[in-house]
């Protein structure tokens, strides 16, 4: 339990630092990979890929383990139905992304610099996802990663 | 502004997927941020306290980044307070609604070949970059900021 705590942790911040290096931190470079017909920078693209890659290498390893190190099992969903919400709700969060060039993840970390538009973001999407919440109404808190 | 960082942008990108693969190779979670803290408020004890967890230590990186180069991270936005907070409810609920973003679709669900995540990694892109087209080349606003 210990362990898995401290685990936790270093992935939150290994994963903050790696979006500050990546330079994803920065909406300015998220939107200008957003904007193919204005000047492109391709970072983000490599982002990806360079994340993608080591994910696509060590998640093979792990599931092929049997399971995790420090946990009885892996969490995984058992949805595998491309429906509407997927597709919906992907949709929706790219216009948002496209609006702000923020995601969760550097939002959050971003939110540090107390900067008011940041906190404006963050509080509005943490409230926007209580509605989720309350709409679902504890309809999916099986402790299963919904995630992917 | 904004230019190229192909050196950077890999080696950040490489300790993304380090901290995803641990979490997952560890604990056999799944760094998905919006799932992580979306699921905070409708979970409890154990399966919460990592959650809050997760969140601190992305929390203090954001406080060291502050620390070593504060030029890392985003003072002023894109956009005006109005438009900040129609973004963070559009990436908020539709974040939750399609279960993952960037990172726990675009960066573990790929990596899985999950056929769901492949799609909604599609799809946000999509729509990001139609967005970002109609705000900057047909509405002609802001967008030159950084």
């Amino acid at each position: 339990m210990k362990k898995r705590l401290v685990v936790a942790f270093a992935c939150g911040v290994l994963f903050a630092v790696g979006l500050g290096i990546s330079g994803m931190t920065h909406p300015s470079k998220v939107l200008a990979f957003l904007d193919f017909a204005g000047d492109w920078d391709p970072s983000l693209a490599l982002v990806m890929g360079s994340g993608v890659l080591v994910n696509l290498v060590l998640f093979r390893r792990a599931t092929r383990r049997g399971a995790p190190l420090l946990a009885p099992s892996f969490y995984l969903t058992t949805r595998t139905a491309v429906d509407a919400s997927l597709v919906g709700g992907a949709a929706l969060f790219g216009v948002g992304w496209g609006l702000g060039g923020f995601c969760p993840g550097p939002a959050l970390v971003s939110v540090v610099t107390g900067a008011t538009p940041v906190v404006a973001f963050v509080v509005a999407m943490l409230a926007s996802m209580g509605v989720y919440d309350w709409m679902e109404e504890g309809a999916d808190a099986s402790g299963l990663e919904p995630e992917v | 502004m904004n230019h190229f960082t192909p050196v950077a942008s890999t080696l950040g990108g490489l300790l993304l997927g380090v901290a995803s693969s641990l979490l997952f190779f560890a604990n056999g979670r799944i760094l998905g941020i919006s799932g992580i803290v979306g699921e905070i408020p409708v979970t409890t004890g154990s399966n919460r306290a990592w959650r809050l967890v997760f969140l601190a230590g992305l929390l203090t990186g954001g406080g060291a980044i502050l620390l070593v180069d504060r030029s890392a991270l985003a003072f002023a936005s894109e956009q005006t307070v109005p438009a900040a907070i129609a973004a963070g409810v559009l990436v908020g609920f539709g974040t939750r609604l399609s279960n993952g973003c960037t990172s726990g679709h675009g960066l573990c669900g790929v990596a899985r070949l999950s056929k769901r995540s492949i799609v909604a990694t599609l799809v946000f892109m999509a729509t990001g970059a139609l967005t970002v087209f109609v705000v900057r080349h047909v509405l002609h606003l802001g967008g030159g900021a950084s």
